[in-house]
């Protein structure tokens, strides 16, 4: 083995099947050495399949995974030295936290002292250092979840996989962790596969996000693209809020909705229908007299509900072609929103720079 | 409760004598419907257990006398019945673990849709009557039974063995019935073990052979020492079936008991064979007891 902390994947139309369906249909991905990837989509779109696959608990029917030059795909999981966290922890009850976490530099015929000291650096790293000797059970949910991690990473794996290691936890603790990983991601440079459903997970903690729905990828890219220019109108419509406005061609050329000018021309001139995706926070609330000037696209319309959140609030606004809007706002004491009520009649502003235009696929 | 206690001034807390009264209710009206269980178990248990208890220390003259506790140190026979016993009921306990946790792993690995009809074929036994299979034993072992036929048609032996009527039958058909009661608490507890245990062992470097040892057979233990204790403990009272396929060469307590009661019909030496087995059985389960505990504290809550 060389010295290297991390490996990259390479996973080339890779392809699965439960009966007539697909979990993964030539999946074509390229994990970067050292980076932070996320499988983000719903239950039942394959980012588990995929993340199994990687560790060998299930059997592709066809295609490859390469481990920087090596062909995994037929190597037993045992043989394959990626560490991985289970969404249950899967910690073994039978063994304290010293055994669990030791249970694979024992598996690796390390000498107990040598042992002793790993096990004892991974538990300092998870911050838990001399906790080794409780069992299972005496342990919380939150320190189950750094056992788990420690074990996975205590055998210095070049890859690690994570199923959903936070979604047991409460939502303080939940966030806490996902800072945390990070800085142990950063900390150990290991070439991380991450699955999760909830997407604000992770655009926190991702290097880039792999947005996988029945079993494709949808959009591959860094959280920021992810979110700024979603690839479709699955990408756009999973990842944060939006509201999706499908837009007409106009015989100049120009994509409008309703009276307003969305843009002169389209992105794309062999493609014809586009789909504005507007983000609530991006929206303005403007003065009510407001004109469709070059920095905004103006919508009007009425406001139907105004909801207080805490940090943020919203506003649904119906407009006059019948679509509803949502906006949202702060909640300081500045902010133009603060002040909408059921019923008021508005102006929303859209800046042009922030515009978000998708290929609509509403032909399907 | 704050509120009332300062303005009130006093130690009572708001409905706390109601409380409390409500809750002793409660608790007499669950004592009250055990009771009927707890008559059940005084009547046909400690009643009877008591009498013979009684009787073991009344000698042949109708005094109290320790002549049947002296007779059993005294006559070899007695030791010979017990040695009996308890080789019996461990080489059956051991059989039954040897064919029964490979069941039960098999039965625990099925998908849904089988593991009903194969409970099926594990529990069809457990419902039919113990003599009709002690006897269909006998049918398929005997000199002319099934089992030799068979074995001397296709040439594995020349002239019957023998297979009932002695030790070898005994075991056979006490394994057979004792089975079921081995594998339904193993198969609990390894229904009870997630697959993502087996997972992880493999996926932190466990080759499937360490997996089993180091994971999933400490998981699965608790099953097996239950399901073992049970049918060692059942094996130590076990009449009809080494009666009938030991054909008196297999002679265990219950046989032994039967044998006094029926020739010499001498209650008290027959009580106090009762006593000394019932007294070995509870001592069996209480080293099991602290084995056991000492166990799930090694062993955690597997």
């Amino acid at each position: 083995m060389d010295n290297t902390t991390a490996l990259p994947i390479s996973i080339r139309s890779l392809t699965k099947k439960y009966g007539d369906l697909f979990a993964l249909k030539a999946v074509d991905l390229e994990i970067r050495s050292g980076e932070f990837l996320t499988l983000l989509g719903p239950s039942g779109s394959g980012k588990t399949t995929l993340l199994m696959a990687i560790a060998g608990f299930n059997h592709p029917d066809s295609g490859s995974i390469r481990f920087g030059d090596a062909e995994m795909v037929l190597t037993p999981p045992h043989k394959r030295d990626v560490g991985m966290v289970f969404q249950s922890y899967a910690l073994f009850p039978h063994m304290s936290v010293a055994e669990n976490v030791g249970f694979p530099l024992k598996l690796r015929g390390m000498a107990v002292t040598e042992r002793k000291a790993r096990v004892e650096e991974a538990l300092d790293t998870v911050q838990l250092s001399g906790l080794g000797k409780r069992g299972i059970d005496q342990l919380s949910g939150g320190q189950r979840q750094r056992v788990a991690l420690a074990r996975a990473f205590v055998f210095r794996p070049r890859i690690l996989l994570m199923d959903e290691p936070l979604s047991a936890l409460d939502k303080k603790l939940r966030e806490q962790m996902q800072i945390e990983l990070k800085h142990i991601h950063r900390q150990l440079g290991v070439t991380t596969v991450y699955v999760t459903h909830d997407q604000r997970e992770a655009l926190t903690m991702s290097d880039r996000i792999a947005v996988i729905n029945h079993g494709e990828l949808a959009q591959v890219d860094t959280p920021e693209a992810i979110y700024n220019k979603p690839a479709n109108e699955f990408v756009a419509d999973f990842i944060g809020e939006s509201t999706m406005l499908q837009l007409t061609q106009d015989s100049a050329g120009r994509l409008t909705f309703g009276d307003s000018v969305v843009a002169s021309e389209a992105p794309d001139p062999s493609h014809k229908d586009w789909s504005l995706v507007i983000r609530p926070e991006r929206l303005r609330v403007l003065a009510k007299d407001a004109s469709a000037g070059d920095r905004h696209v103006i919508f009007s319309g009425t406001v139907t509900d105004a909801v207080f959140q805490g940090e943020t609030a919203f506003a649904l606004v119906k407009l006059t072609g019948g679509s509803t809007l949502v906006v949202r706002f702060g909640t300081g004491a500045v902010s133009e929103g603060s002040r909408l009520e059921a019923g008021q009649s508005v102006s929303v502003g859209l800046i042009r720079d922030d515009l978000i235009l998708i290929p609509s696929d509403s032909a399907q | 409760m704050t509120q009332t206690a300062s303005t009130t001034g006093q130690a009572q807390a708001l409905n706390e004598v109601a409380l409390a009264g409500q809750e002793r209710r409660e608790q007499w009206t669950l004592l009250g419907l055990s009771t009927p269980a707890i008559l059940v178990i005084a009547i046909v248990v400690l009643v009877p257990v008591g009498w013979l208890f009684y009787l073991s220390f009344v000698g042949s003259d109708g005094e109290f006398s320790l002549e049947h506790y002296k007779k059993m140190i005294e006559y070899k026979s007695y030791a010979r019945v017990f040695m009996t016993t308890f080789q019996v009921s461990l080489l059956t306990t051991l059989i039954c673990i040897l064919l029964g946790y490979p069941l039960a792993y098999f039965l625990a690995h099925l998908p849904g849709r089988w593991t009903g009809l194969f409970m099926l074929a594990v529990l069809l036994p457990f419902w039919t009557s113990l003599l009709v299979r002690t006897y269909a034993w006998l049918v398929l072992l005997q000199r002319k039974g099934l089992l030799n036929d068979l074995a001397m048609q296709i040439g594995l032996w020349d002239s019957p063995i023998k297979l009932v009527h002695n030790m070898t039958g005994t075991l056979i058909g006490m394994a057979h019935i004792m089975l079921p009661f081995l594998v339904l608490p193993l198969y609990g507890a390894m229904k009870k073990i997630e697959p993502d245990m087996m997972h992880a062992a493999s996926n932190l470097g466990a080759s499937p052979i360490r997996s089993f040892w180091n994971v999933y057979f400490p998981l699965s233990v608790s099953g097996l020492v239950a399901g073992a204790l049970i049918v060692f403990v059942l094996c130590l009272g076990f009449y009809v079936t080494p009666a009938v396929l030991g054909g008196g060469r297999v002679v265990m307590v219950a046989t032994q008991i039967t044998a006094i009661l029926e020739y010499r019909f001498d209650w008290g030496a027959a009580s106090a064979l009762g006593v000394v087995l019932l007294i070995a059985t509870i001592g069996v389960l209480y080293l099991a007891g602290r084995f056991f505990k000492f166990d799930s504290a090694l062993f955690g809550k597997g």
